[in-house]
């Protein structure tokens, strides 16, 4: 069973490395040997990450996402358990219809539930639910050294805490099992409103936390000036009408992007999206509308393979939170740098982190202000700007996103996981990431024996 | 056609397990069929959380033919009546060491044509005398022409269509639709070990259309569809040439 598969990428399409062999993993109860496998090992699921963390050169990449079967559904106690290459696509379209959400909803459906708790993804409702971690009750872990172990805030609370947001390296979840959310129909009250300030972003995030499950902003990234920061700022709740339990939701065709194409596209159309929206509210500053959950929480997901209208040198994703007390100076900074470069892609994501704890040792969501955008591959003017701005995150007391990252610094990895020598001690001697290799972390010694756990 | 009460034999395959799914989001009874009483259970669990309404497994290497019967009958008993049966095993031998083998031919023979046409010869007789319901099975496009690279498994898929061709038109008669299903080339741990180029499709996508053809009562299909247009251009090169080709 060797290299047969599709070589597995990353979102960004960026570094573009190979592994020296790809492992399906079909069944769970016929698992192969991972002592016989040549190391090192990494899991992969969706490739939704953006960077190196799912890529695992030259090793041995075990493929999970065809471990996609539920194990039970508890449908008074809304506690779901399915293998760990399930997608969030395929769990919606079970739950759903049977009046249960995801707990945590990251911006694309297409990841695997093993993904999903590798990096303990956040959505738009992190200041009210914390993590995707803070939902899990359990999971199941394969180590190389072939032990199964059951993970839970109770049993293995130490491999728990540090696979949760552990970037795949103490070893494969086989499955997993995590709480939903009662809904009453798969509608959203979203509400979209127009903002010409950071100032006022900041406003409306005061103003809406409280009241609204899901809140995020889009931002102008090439506003400068008093209007730096200006954007669109979209606040929603699940719809409670029983009007809407039984509108049928729109089957829309998904459209794909078949071949590479040259990035300006993309700005292009994310400009246009935008002007559409930023041009009808300036009419009317508030817009108020009853939309299916797809459109709300999966913009993108419409059109297949997006990533590559960047072209074939990929791109980069830069994802930062700083902490509120300096956030918003220090965020004010970034857009400056940020507008005053011109490589930003058009559409930024702006989002205001709450403080639920999420149980992971690694977990990156925290207290702040979070930014996300794409940037073109343009070599090193890309990078140098992305220097610049670590430094900013990195006085603010802030961090970086593994899972967005193929290019953060090692040294300001310890900074910005300062727990990363408890980790290590919990990482599976077998595993490893490109990403990981990359951080080249050496534990201080006294803490550098590996605890068998 | 109403698919409610439904058995699968080779239940553990991708293909069929996505023929299933769409079989359980529609509340059937489903009858589970395969060697491997584990991977039995994995599947039985999924199907019942997709919506089956009941779900029961039934441990059976194929090549027991003594006990197909024994099969059918619990099928039966356990359901009242049957609407359907997908036949799904199947095992793509190394052809090769069949070249080198007389037992290890007979074995690929014995597993895809011998035990398929076993449980046809019984089940046929089920639902011809209860005059409605289908039978599908999954042949393969490399039943279509010999050729060198996989002419045992290709006689043995060719051995199980033209016995469905002429089983259907007895069938016919009585209600009963026979289905010849013949996949492309398709990802699942069958072809594992195979290089994944563009012609590969996704198990979801067959088992889709295994479904589709099954409620339709189709005779034959070509899974994805455009098989069947590749699979008559390969029919009608001539001998002499289609030797020389390397396929
Ligand atoms: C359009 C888009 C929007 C996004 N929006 C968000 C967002 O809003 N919030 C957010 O947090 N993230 C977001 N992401 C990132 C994405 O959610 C994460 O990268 C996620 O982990 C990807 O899951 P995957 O299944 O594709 O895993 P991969 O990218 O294939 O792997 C990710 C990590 O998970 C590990 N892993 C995968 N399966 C297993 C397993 N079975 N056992 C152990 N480890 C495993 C891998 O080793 C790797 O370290 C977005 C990505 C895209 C493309
Ligand atoms: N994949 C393709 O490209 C392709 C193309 C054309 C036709 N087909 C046909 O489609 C069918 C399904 O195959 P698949 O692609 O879904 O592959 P698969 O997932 O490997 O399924 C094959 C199944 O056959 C079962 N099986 C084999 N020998 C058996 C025996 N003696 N007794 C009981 N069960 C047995 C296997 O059980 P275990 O799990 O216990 O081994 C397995 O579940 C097969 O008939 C195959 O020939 C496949």
């Amino acid at each position: 069973m060797l290299s047969t598969q599709a070589i597995p990428q990353s979102w960004g399409r960026y570094p573009r490395v190979k592994p020296a062999r790809v492992v399906p993993i079909y069944w769970r109860d016929h698992l192969p040997d991972l002592q016989a496998l040549p190391g090192p090992l990494l899991a992969y699921g969706y490739g939704r990450s953006y960077g190196d963390s799912c890529l695992n050169e030259n090793g041995t990449v075990l493929a999970a996402s065809h471990l996609r079967r539920f194990l039970a559904f508890d449908e008074e106690q809304g506690l779901l358990r399915c293998e760990a290459g399930v997608s969030l696509a395929e769990i919606l379209d079970l739950i759903v219809p049977r009046g249960w959400f995801l707990p945590v909803s990251p911006g694309t459906k297409f990841v695997s539930v093993g993904g999903a708790i590798a990096n303990d993804i956040h959505g738009k409702n992190h200041h009210k639910a914390g993590t995707f971690g803070c939902h899990v009750t359990r999971f199941e872990l394969l180590r190389s050294n072939g032990e199964r172990l059951i993970c839970s805030p109770t049993e293995n609370r130490e491999l728990f805490e540090a696979t949760i947001g552990g970037l795949g390296l103490t070893g494969l979840i086989l499955w997993a099992e995590f709480r939903l959310k009662r809904i009453h129909n798969p509608y959203i009250d979203m509400e979209r409103i127009r903002y010409d300030s950071l100032e006022e972003f900041m406003e409306l995030c005061a103003e809406s936390d409280e009241q609204y499950e899901y809140t995020v902003a889009w931002v102008d990234c090439l506003a400068s000036g008093s209007k730096l920061g200006r954007g669109i700022f979209m606040r929603g709740n699940h719809n409670q009408s029983p009007e809407y339990a039984h509108k049928p939701l729109p089957r829309k065709l998904p459209l794909a992007v078949p071949v590479d194409l040259p990035s300006f596209t993309l700005n292009t159309l994310t400009l246009k999206i935008f002007n559409t929206l930023y041009d009808h509210s300036q009419l009317q500053k508030r817009v108020f509308k009853v939309v299916p959950y797809e459109p709300f929480f999966y913009p993108l997901d419409s059109i297949h393979d997006w990533n590559r209208m960047y072209g074939p040198r990929g791109f980069f994703q830069y994802q930062c939170v700083v902490p509120y007390d300096q956030g918003y100076d220090v965020m004010k900074e970034i857009l400056q740098r940020i507008s005053r470069s011109g490589q930003g892609s058009f559409l930024t994501v702006l989002k205001k982190f709450g403080d639920v704890r999420s149980p992971g040792l690694l977990s990156f969501p925290r207290p702040g202000l979070t930014l996300a955008l794409d940037f073109a591959n343009q070599g090193p003017k890309t990078l140098r700007l992305f220097d610049e701005l670590d430094a900013l995150v990195r006085e603010s007391g802030g961090a970086l996103y593994p899972a967005k990252d193929a290019r953060m610094h090692g040294e300001d990895f310890k900074r910005f996981f300062p727990r990363w020598q408890e980790f290590m001690r919990y990482v599976d001697p077998k595993f490893s990431s490109s990403f990981w290799r990359r951080m080249a972390l050496v534990p201080a010694r006294e803490e550098s024996a590996t605890v068998e756990v | 056609m109403a698919l409610q009460k439904v058995v699968i034999v080779g239940a553990t395959s991708a293909i069929a397990w996505e023929a299933a799914k769409c079989m359980a989001a529609q509340g059937a009874e489903l009858f589970l069929v395969g060697r491997n009483p584990e991977k039995l259970e994995t599947v039985a669990a999924d199907l019942q959380v997709r919506g089956a309404q009941r779900v029961e497994t039934f441990v059976l290497d194929v090549n027991d033919v003594a006990r197909h019967q024994e099969m059918l009958d619990t099928a039966v008993a356990t359901f009242g009546w049957l609407d359907g049966l997908l036949i799904a095993h199947g095992t793509l031998g190394d052809q090769r060491k069949c070249e080198l083998s007389v037992e290890e031919t007979l074995r690929e023979f014995q597993t895809n044509a011998l035990s398929v046409i076993a449980l046809l010869t019984l089940a046929a007789n089920y639902f011809e005398q209860r005059e409605r319901g289908c039978i599908a099975v999954l042949s393969s496009v490399a039943g279509d022409r010999g050729r060198p690279s996989n002419y045992v498994y290709g006689a043995a898929k060719g051995a199980v269509s033209l016995f469905l061709q002429g089983l259907r038109a007895r069938l016919a008669r009585h209600g009963v639709a026979v289905v010849t299903i013949k996949p492309g080339l398709v990802d699942t741990p069958m072809t594992a070990h195979l290089r994944k180029g563009l012609l590969f499709s996704s198990a979801r996508r067959v088992g889709r259309g295994v479904y589709r053809a099954m409620q339709q009562g189709r005779p034959v299909v070509y899974l994805p569809g455009y098989w069947r247009l590749v699979m008559l251009i390969i029919r009608l090169i001539p001998e002499r040439v289609f030797q020389r080709l390397s396929l």
